[in-house]
C-alpha cells in the first residue's frame, strides 16, 4: 500500500479541529444509552475478547509471567468451546522473544511498549534503539509514548518527526502511537495529538499507557474515533484505535464497541483496527459469556488469574 | 489490509454485521383501560353526549382505548366544578398547603413513571428513551418547581400583592402531551387558580393517567379537571364565559382563531404556536458537536417540536464537511418501535401528519432542493418517516419557510454574519435559534440580535422548569417555566 500521507499536504496543527467538551461528554454518554441483549450481547461479548490485547508492563516482569500470560491469550476458557482468543500479547521489549515463542502459530500477535516507555523522557536515538530492538526481537506491533513535554510547549514538529523516526524504526511491525491522554488535559489536546499522530504515520492511535489517571474514557475515545474518521474522509487510509486502561468491565467494553459501530462502522468492528488494552476484561468478559450460555454468574475462582 | 477507496467514493457502513437485539420494553408494565371518562370535580363522568373516540398507537396502528367526546354541556360541567373548587377551597387554601399537593403529585410522578414514559410512548409514538429519559423527568421537575414558589410569590414579585386570576382553560398540543400538562398546570395551580385542560385528541392517555394520579394525591375536587375531545371541545372552552384565562400551546393558525374569539372579552391570554428555528454553524464552531447538535434538534422527538432546528444555517467554508457528517449521523439513527430502547426515531404521531410531511417532502423535491433520506427500513404497519434532509435550499423555498413538524431539515449556507443574522430572522415565527461558534463574543453579539425567545450556544433543546420559554412574532407571546412563566397566572394589585 502506498502511504497515502505522501499525497497529503500536512495541516498546521495548531488550527486543527475544535472540541466542545460538554456536547463530546453529552454524545459519549448517549452510547451508553444502547441497550445490548440477547445476541447481541453473546456476539459482541466474543468480539470483545477477540479484540483484548492481553497486557503485562511490571518491573516484575519474569519469563514464567509472560509464558503463562501467552497460555491464557490462546486458551482463555477450555471448559467452554467456541470461545475466541485474544488479539495480541502486549509486554515490554525485554519480553518480546518469549512472548513470540510461547504463542507461535496461534496467530496472536505480540505488541511491545518501547520508546522510553512510559514516560518518554528519552533522546530519541535511544527511543530508536529501544524500537529496534524490539521488531528485531520479533515485535508484529510496537506502542510508542509521543513526548508530551514537547507537545505542550508547542513543539508540534518535534513531536511529529519522533514518531516518523520511529515509525521508520518500525519496519515492517505496526505502530501505535500513544497520546497519553491524562497528560494532555483538553479535549481539543486530544484531538490535535491524534491529527499529528496520524499525519506522521501511526498505524493506530492509543489513548494512555495505562500508568497514568485517568487513562481511557469514553468521551476522550469518542474524540479519537473522530480523528480517525476524519483522517480516512481526507486520506483514504485507516488507522486503528486503541483505548487502554481503566476498562475492565464487559459492560463498558460493550459501550465501546457500540461508539465504534455508530462513529466508524462495520470496517473498525474486527481487532485489526480496534483493541483493547486491558489486563483485568478478559476474565469479566469471559464471566458474562458464562452466564449468557449458563443463565448464572460463576464466582471468579473458576477464571484463571494469569 | 487494503482500504478500498477509489476518489470521493469513501463511504463508511453503518449497517454492521454486529447489530443490535429487539430490547423492548414491557408494556404489561402500564396499565390502560378500556375506556376513559371525562375527569370533572374529582371524579369519572359519563360525556353528556355519550360518544366516545378511538386513540391508536402510531407505532402499529392498533387501538389502545377510547375516550369520551367532552360537548359543550360537559365543558360548563367542568368549568362550574373549578370555579366552586376556586372559590371555596383552593383560593382559600394558604399558599403552604397548596404547595404541598403540588410537590406530592411530583413525587407520584416520580414514582409512576415508568408507567407513564410507557404509556407516552405507546399513544404519542415518541421512543422511549426520549419519554423516559426526558419527558417524564421534566414533567416532574416542574411540578417541583412550582410547588416551591407556591408560598413565596411575595419574593417572586416584591413589593406587589399577587391574587390568582380564577379558572384557566388549558389546551395542549400531542407532542409532548405529559410535559406539556405540566407545564400548564403547575404554574396556574401553584398560584391558586384552578383548571380546565383539554390534551390532543390523538394523545389524551398520559393526561388521563395523571388524573389518575392528582385523585390518588387527594388534591381537592375540581382543583384540575381534564377533558377529552377535539377542536369543538377546545372551541368550548375557550368561549366558555366563566374562564379567565386560555393557555395555548399548538398551531400559530389555531392561535390566531383563539385571539380573535376572545378578543373583547376580559379573558387573558398565552400562546406558545409554531416555529422555525435557526440554528447556526458557523466556520469556527466544534463542528462534530454542532453536527450531533444539528441532529438532535431536528430529530428528536420526530421534529415534532415547536422549537425544532430546522433551518440550518451553515458557513459555506465547512458546508461540505458539516453535511457529509450529517449524513453520515443520519445513518446511525435507528427507526421504529417507539418501545424499543434502541430506538432513536419512533412514529409520526397520526396518519395526517404523516401526509403533511409526505407532502412537504415533495414540494421539497419540485423546488429544485436536493433530497437525501437515510437507507433504513421502516417497519410494515404505522406511521413512520425516515429522517430526511434537504440541502441546496434557498431562502425562498416553502420548506425553508414553512413548520413542517417531522423529522425534515433545510440545509442553507451563508457568508457573513450580517447576512446569516438576517436570513436566520427572516421568518414569521420566532420560537428559537441555536447558534455554534468557538468564540464567545460572536455567541453575544448573536444572540443580541436574533428575534428569537430562546437562544441555544453550542447547544440545543435543553429544557430546565427554572428557564422561561416562550416566542416572539408568530410563535406567540407569554412564557412558560421560571420565575416569568407565574406571571400570566396573577393580577399584580397595587
Amino acid at each position: 500500500m502506498a502511504p497515502a500521507r505522501s499525497l497529503t499536504v500536512i495541516p498546521d496543527f495548531t488550527l486543527t479541529a475544535r472540541i466542545d467538551q460538554v456536547g463530546a461528554e453529552e454524545r459519549a454518554s448517549r452510547f451508553t444509552k444502547r441497550s445490548i441483549k440477547k445476541d447481541a450481547k453473546m456476539n459482541g461479548l466474543k468480539l470483545v475478547l477477540n479484540m483484548i490485547d492481553l497486557t503485562t508492563l511490571e518491573g516484575k516482569d519474569t519469563d514464567g509471567k509472560v509464558k503463562q500470560l501467552c497460555y491464557k491469550a490462546m486458551h482463555p476458557h477450555d471448559a467452554v468451546p467456541g470461545i475466541p482468543t485474544v488479539a495480541a500479547i502486549c509486554v515490554y521489549p525485554s519480553m518480546v522473544k518469549v512472548a513470540k515463542k510461547a504463542l507461535e502459530g496461534s496467530g496472536i500477535k505480540v505488541a511491545s511498549v518501547a520508546s522510553a516507555f512510559p514516560s518518554g523522557q528519552a533522546p530519541r536515538d535511544i527511543k530508536i534503539r529501544d524500537t529496534k530492538y524490539a521488531v528485531s526481537e520479533g515485535a508484529d506491533e510496537v506502542d510508542m509514548v509521543i513526548s508530551r513535554g514537547k507537545f505542550h510547549a508547542g513543539e508540534y514538529n518535534f513531536v511529529f518527526d519522533e514518531i516518523a523516526a520511529i515509525k521508520e524504526a518500525c519496519g515492517d511491525a505496526r505502530l501505535k502511537v500513544i497520546l497519553e491522554t491524562g497528560e494532555l488535559g483538553t479535549l481539543d489536546k486530544v484531538r490535535r495529538a491524534s491529527d499529528i499522530a496520524m499525519h506522521a504515520g501511526a498505524d493506530f492511535i492509543k489513548t494512555s499507557t495505562g500508568k497514568i489517571q485517568p487513562a481511557a474514557t469514553m468521551p476522550v475515545t469518542l474524540i479519537m474515533l473522530e480523528a480517525i474518521r476524519d483522517f480516512y474522509y481526507k486520506t483514504g487510509k485507516m488507522i486503528g484505535m486503541k483505548p487502554a486502561g481503566g476498562i475492565s468491565k464487559s459492560k463498558l467494553a460493550l459501550h465501546y464497541l457500540v461508539m465504534v459501530k455508530e462513529v466508524l462502522g462495520e470496517d473498525w468492528l474486527n481487532n485489526h483496527w480496534f483493541r483493547f488494552g486491558a489486563s483485568s476484561l478478559a476474565n469479566d468478559v469471559l464471566m458474562q459469556i458464562l452466564k449468557e450460555k449458563t443463565g448464572v454468574y460463576q464466582s471468579a475462582n473458576y477464571f484463571s488469574v494469569d | 489490509m487494503a482500504t478500498k477507496t477509489k476518489n470521493n467514493t469513501l463511504k463508511l457502513k453503518f449497517d454492521t454485521s454486529w447489530s443490535y437485539s429487539p430490547a423492548p420494553e414491557s408494556k404489561s408494565a402500564a396499565t390502560i383501560h378500556k375506556q376513559y371518562d371525562l375527569f370533572i370535580d374529582g371524579e369519572w363522568q359519563k360525556p353528556t353526549s355519550k360518544k366516545y373516540f378511538d386513540t391508536i398507537n402510531p407505532g402499529n396502528e392498533e387501538k389502545l382505548s377510547e375516550v369520551a367526546d367532552a360537548g359543550t354541556a360537559d365543558v360548563d360541567k367542568a368549568v362550574k366544578a373549578a370555579r366552586r373548587a376556586y372559590e371555596k377551597v383552593w383560593k382559600k387554601m394558604p399558599a403552604k398547603e397548596r404547595a404541598k399537593y403540588i410537590f406530592r403529585i411530583a413525587r407520584m410522578i416520580q414514582e409512576k413513571a415508568r408507567e407513564l414514559a410507557i404509556i407516552e410512548s405507546l399513544d404519542g409514538g415518541k421512543p422511549i428513551r426520549e419519554s423516559r429519559d426526558f419527558d417524564v423527568p421534566t414533567a416532574a421537575n416542574h411540578f417541583f418547581y412550582y410547588a416551591g414558589w407556591a408560598d413565596k410569590l411575595e419574593y417572586a414579585f416584591p413589593n406587589r400583592r399577587t391574587e390568582p386570576l380564577g379558572v384557566a382553560g388549558q389546551i395542549i398540543p400531542w407532542n409532548f402531551p405529559l410535559l406539556m400538562a405540566a407545564w400548564k398546570i403547575a404554574p396556574a395551580i401553584a398560584t391558586g387558580n384552578t383548571v380546565v385542560l383539554k390534551p390532543a385528541e390523538t394523545t389524551p392517555l398520559t393526561a388521563l393517567k395523571l388524573a389518575e394520579i392528582l385523585q390518588e394525591s387527594d388534591l381537592p375536587p375540581g382543583v384540575v379537571n381534564i377533558i377529552t375531545g377535539a377542536g369543538a371541545t377546545g372551541a368550548a372552552i375557550v368561549n366558555h364565559p366563566d374562564i379567565n384565562k386560555i393557555a395555548f400551546t399548538g398551531s400559530t393558525d389555531v392561535g390566531k382563531i383563539i385571539q380573535r374569539a376572545i378578543a373583547g372579552t376580559n379573558k387573558k391570554v398565552t400562546l406558545e404556536l409554531g416555529g422555525k428555528a435557526a440554528n447556526i454553524i458557523f466556520e469556527d464552531a466544534p463542528i462534530d458537536q454542532a453536527v450531533e447538535g444539528v441532529i438532535n434538534g431536528i430529530y428528536f422527538n420526530q421534529g415534532h417540536v415547536c422549537c425544532a432546528g430546522s433551518r440550518l444555517y451553515v458557513q459555506e467554508s465547512v458546508a461540505k464537511e458539516v453535511i457529509r457528517k450529517l449524513k453520515d449521523r443520519i445513518e446511525s439513527l435507528i427507526v421504529g418501535d417507539p418501545l424499543d430502547k434502541n430506538t432513536d426515531i419512533g412514529a409520526i404521531n397520526s396518519r395526517q401528519q404523516l401526509e403533511t410531511i409526505h407532502k412537504y417532502l415533495s414540494i421539497g423535491k419540485k423546488e429544485g432542493a436536493e433530497m437525501y433520506e437515510s437507507s433504513c427500513r421502516l417497519p410494515g404497519k404505522g406511521f413512520y418517516c425516515r429522517p430526511t434532509l434537504f440541502t441546496n435550499v434557498a431562502q425562498s423555498n416553502r420548506i425553508a419557510q414553512e413548520e413542517i413538524f417531522g423529522p425534515v431539515l433545510a440545509v442553507l449556507t451563508f457568508r457573513t454574519d450580517d447576512e446569516v443574522i438576517e436570513k436566520a430572522n427572516n421568518s414569521p415565527y420566532g420560537l428559537s435559534a441555536g447558534v455554534w461558534t468557538d468564540k464567545g463574543s460572536k455567541i453575544f453579539n448573536m444572540t443580541k440580535r436574533m428575534r428569537a425567545g430562546v437562544v441555544w450556544a453550542n447547544t440545543f433543546n435543553k429544557f430546565d422548569p427554572s428557564s422561561p420559554f416562550g416566542g416572539y412574532k408568530e410563535s406567540g407571546f407569554g412564557r412558560e417555566g421560571g420565575l416569568h412563566g407565574l406571571a400570566p397566572y396573577l393580577n399584580l394589585v397595587n
